[in-house]
């Protein structure tokens, strides 16, 4: 490999007539492309000298077939000279700080000095428009300077003063290259311009430089004909203009046919150039679909820059929907048997492997059934020719092989593949897994890998790509795998823990004390290898039986110790420990879980305290093989019972619908009350607020409480039973206010914080007083989601919600877009030996990474030691 | 009449020092880097000019850290492009 070079300078310039001159190979004068025999005219814009890009010819510059010939530039030679759009601003800062009949700058040594410094000393600043007053007179030659007036597109006039009136006088391109001709080359270097590179005049066109045809093929459409690139297209409308300007000129029309000639001439070169230029109609296909022209070709999202040069697209790489399917490990993936028979690994051929690929190569390019061994679609031949395997030639192919021929053998299961959700925010957006070959036609995944590519299963698509080099599996498993990567590098916690049923399975399971029978007990320790039972919690009438924790504890590490509390747990004033209500106090001893319930905060994706344990004491290869039996296991829990919820899951008895309504009576009356003390000028306002923020407040306040007295009555009458609150409680999906929401009351609807008011003339609809300040009036919803709403109540809700999708989708454009300029800046920036950030030039960017030099990853939850978590797993006890 | 503000005594100042030659070079030698490697600061930072910090000095910035309690930085002065 080359070594890497330093660029020392880039520069910058324009093409002069000359150098366009002298890297044509071509002049074009015809407007014409192919002749009726379908061959290019000489001279004509696809002429052979400019390339060629039909197949069998040849071109005449370099004598090279089609695939080979890069292209060659030709000219046009332009009747008379046009501004090129691109340059008009420049053009309009030489015309306003030159001298209109000498071409100096219009400032005097000093006064350049002043604005640029000496050599010695330079601002690094140039002289701008704003740097010469306006209509001064030349230093240098005494001239009067006039005003210039530039017109988008491409127009320029100077402004006289005739008779006591302001006359506009057009400049035409022609006049305008002659006062930029006139500027001195030392005085375009405080403007900013090397002359040496860029003389002024080359931003008017005199000569138009014809791009070789390999940047402008024309296509042949089914029916035969041809149809031409939109460059050809303009290309073809600027010879026919120049063309007929040259004519009209030589027969000396009159000035106003000419510079009508002129304007349209401008025009074409215009739009050539850039078709969407500000005051200049874009140029239309017949169709009336606007050109694509040069500028075009570059700008925007699919442009050269960022669609082409930095856009990356790959080989080996397939597209389809995800599902779930749990019994899966989580470092699989399921891919579907058409993805896998296309899809292939190139492997070597070595005397050690050759057997067992010549019967690869025997098997050929189909694949029965999943458990079918894997076969191959190409080899390819030392001389790196491929030979496509089909049933004609297996056995031949098979028997010509030998070392040094190399086999792409379809992928088979253990294969490792990276596999990708977009968008890709993190790293975990991207990580390897082993192959498992299965049926259907969607990827499977485990839901427990949900987390760190942020997917469901409604329809979200997955890529997967697979490494072609040894090198490359290799930093793919050892780097990408799923296992490395269940710490998340964003809060120093495992990313990837149960999700959704995994954990009210968990909870459900491990909730209070449950005993199971010996069959009971295998069916659910069925997924977990282990080799012996343990010894029975309890024998009654001669059945043994075990208890839900000794299940448990069968997929726990032995020498595991630690206490936490659940997520269930309410924080009371004084822990009960062992003997919480809720169970809520986890503690593990030795191995064994002696009380509590597993829930989020234990195995949960963010939380999973137990499985950030096991990765700190056993490693990550041991922590996977955790996710993988307890969710295994969780899923075994839920379906003892069985886990649903319906509309009827909701209802309550008539005791806490008379209740709910008293609640909500009781505060409308509150509301009124309050009402009326404000309206009496009564009500005291809180400090620095007004009266009317004051009684907002506590409306707010009044109502907010009704409603959660309203969630407590349904919280009462709902237990455990229900499988709502085994979601909200055990954290696995949703919270008790969705659950009020739906059995109590939805409550206040709010628009920026505060209660709704917008609408007509005081009121927020017509079906309420004016003035109203009632609940009801603005936007307090009584009823439930299973009561239903009334029509105003529906009508605030919609208003709420509206909010609500109104911010994600702010949020996330704008977070997208930080995102992008963050990695822009970030980059390169790499942690040194000595611990210091730097960028690739070796500048020093922290002195020491983090200052504390703590890989966040390896944090417990942000601090670089785990303090307590080591005390109480040495002293088996919490601290 | 009025008293000049020592931006150095704000409670959300950092504390600045002025290195001397044989800090900087330790420092230098420390990191095996070139004075151009460090980060900049412009000389007419305010906390800069409280210091008396000149052209080509180095400063050294301790900072409290959220995650490792104090940090020190250090900075080359450098003269601020005009405009």
């Amino acid at each position: 490999m080359p070594s890497p070079k330093r660029i020392g300078k880039i520069e910058f310039g324009l093409l002069s007539p000359k150098e366009i001159r002298e890297m044509s190979v071509r002049k074009i004068i015809w407007a014409d492309t192919y002749d009726d025999d379908g061959f290019p005219y000489p001279q004509g814009l696809m002429d052979l000298n400019l390339g060629v890009i039909d197949p069998g010819l040849r071109c005449k510059t370099c004598d090279q077939k089609a695939s080979d010939c890069p292209g060659h530039f030709g000219h046009i030679e332009l009747a008379k000279p046009v501004i090129h759009v691109g340059y008009t601003r420049l053009i309009r800062k030489l015309l306003r700080v030159t001298c209109r009949s000498c071409g100096r700058v219009l400032l005097s040594p000093d006064e350049i000095e002043k604005v640029v410094g000496t050599d010695e000393d330079s601002t690094g600043d140039q002289i701008s428009e704003k740097d010469v007053k306006k209509e001064r007179v030349c230093p240098y030659c005494g001239e009067q300077q006039l005003k210039i007036n530039f017109e988008k597109p491409t127009t320029f006039s100077e402004v006289m003063v005739e008779e006591g009136k302001k006359v506009e006088h057009k400049l035409t391109p022609a006049d305008i290259r002659a006062r930029l001709e006139k500027i001195p080359d030392e005085d375009l270097i405080p403007l900013g311009i090397n002359p040496k590179v860029a003389r002024p005049e080359w931003t008017i066109l005199t000569v138009l430089p014809v791009p070789p045809v390999t940047m402008r093929p024309s296509i042949i459409l089914e029916n035969g004909q041809r149809s031409e690139d939109d460059l050809t297209h303009k290309l073809v409308d600027i010879i026919r203009i120049n063309q007929r300007f040259k004519e009209n000129q030589d027969a000396g029309a009159p000035q106003l046919i000419i510079e009508d000639l002129w304007e349209l001439l401008q025009y074409h070169v215009t739009t050539y150039l850039d078709n969407e230029v500000a005051g200049c109609p874009p140029a239309r296909h017949r169709s009336g679909r606007p050109l694509k022209t040069l500028s075009q070709r570059l700008k925007g999202k699919d442009g050269r820059f960022r669609g082409s040069l930095s856009g990356k697209r790959v080989n080996f790489s397939s597209r389809t929907v995800i599902s779930p399917d749990p019994n899966l490990s989580v470092s699989e993936v399921g891919v579907p048997r058409a993805v896998a028979n296309e899809m292939t690994v190139p492997v070597r051929v070595t005397p050690y492997n050759i057997e067992e690929l010549r019967q690869i190569v025997r098997t050929g390019p189909v694949r029965p059934n999943v458990g079918a061994p894997c076969g191959a679609n190409y080899v390819i031949r030392p001389d790196n020719r491929r030979l496509r395997l089909g049933a004609d030639n297996l056995e031949t192919v098979a028997d010509m092989i030998e070392p040094g021929y190399t086999v792409e053998r379809q992928l088979r299961d253990g294969d490792v593949v990276l596999f990708n959700r977009q968008p890709s925010l993190h790293r975990m957006s991207i990580m390897s897994h082993r192959v498992k070959v299965m049926e259907g036609r969607t990827f499977r995944l485990n839901p427990a890998v949900c987390p760190p590519y942020n997917a469901d299963f409604d329809g979200d698509e997955m890529n997967m790509h697979v490494p072609q080099t040894e090198e490359a599996r290799a930093e793919a498993s050892m780097l990408c795998s799923v296992q490395e990567n269940i710490l998340s590098p964003r809060f120093g916690g495992p990313i990837i823990g149960g999700i959704h049923d995994h954990i009210s399975g968990i909870f459900m399971l491990t909730h209070l004390v449950r005993w199971f029978n010996k069959e009971e007990t295998l069916y659910l320790l069925k997924p977990v290898k282990i080799e012996h039972m343990p010894p029975a919690g309890k024998t009654e009438d001669g059945v043994e039986y075990w208890s839900n924790k000794q299940v448990f504890s069968q997929i726990l590490p032995a020498a595991l110790n630690m206490v936490f509390k659940a997520s269930s747990c309410q924080n009371c004033d004084t822990c009960k420990k062992e003997l919480c209500d809720r169970d809520a106090y986890v503690r593990i001893f030795d191995g064994k879980l002696e009380s509590g319930t597993i829930d989020k905060k234990a195995i949960g994706a963010f939380d999973g305290q137990i499985v950030n344990r096991i990765i700190r004491q056993y490693g990550m290869k041991r922590a996977a093989e955790f996710i993988d039996q307890v969710t295994k296991l969780s899923i075994r829990g839920i379906m003892i019972d069985g886990f649903s919820f319906g509309i009827d899951d909701e209802d309550l008895s008539k005791t806490e619908y008379g209740q709910i309504d008293d609640v909500l009576k009781n505060a409308a009356l509150d509301v009124n009350r309050r009402i009326k003390i404000y309206e009496d000028g009564q009500l005291e306002p809180m400090p620095g607020r007004t009266v009317e923020e004051t009684l907002e407040m506590q409306i707010m306040q009044v109502l907010g409480k009704a409603r959660d007295q309203t969630g407590q009555i349904a919280g009462r009458h709902l237990g455990l039973g229900n499988s709502a609150v085994v979601m909200a409680v055990s954290g696995a999906r949703g919270s008790m206010l969705n659950l009020t929401q739906m059995a109590g009351c939805i409550g206040q609807q709010s628009v920026r914080g505060e209660r709704i008011v917008r609408g007509y003339d005081d009121r927020t609809l017509p079906h309420f007083k004016k003035g109203d300040r009632g609940a009801d009036a603005h936007g307090f919803i009584a009823h439930s989601y299973k009561g239903g709403l009334n029509p105003t109540e529906f009508f605030f809700h919609a208003i709420g919600g509206r909010e609500g999708l109104v911010d994600t989708a702010v949020r996330t454009s704008q977070s997208g877009y930080l995102q992008r300029r963050m990695i822009n800046a970030l980059q390169d920036l790499k942690v040194a030996y000595d611990g210091t950030v730097r960028t690739t030039g070796g500048r020093i960017i922290q002195f020491q990474y983090g200052e504390d030099s703590t890989d966040p990853t390896k944090s417990a939850f942000g601090d670089p030691v785990d303090v307590k978590g080591i005390v109480e797993a040495v002293l088996k006890e919490e601290v | 009449m009025s008293t000049k503000l020592n931006v150095l005594t704000h409670v959300m100042v950092p504390d600045h020092q002025l290195m001397s030659e044989e800090e900087v070079s330790a420092l230098l030698s420390r990191y095996h880097i070139t004075t151009d490697q460090l980060p900049k600061i412009y000389h007419d930072d305010p906390a800069v000019k409280a210091i008396d910090a000149k052209v080509d000095d180095v400063i050294r910035i301790i900072r409290k850290s959220h995650t490792a309690g104090r940090a020190e930085a250090y900075r080359l002065v450098i003269r601020r492009p005009k405009k």
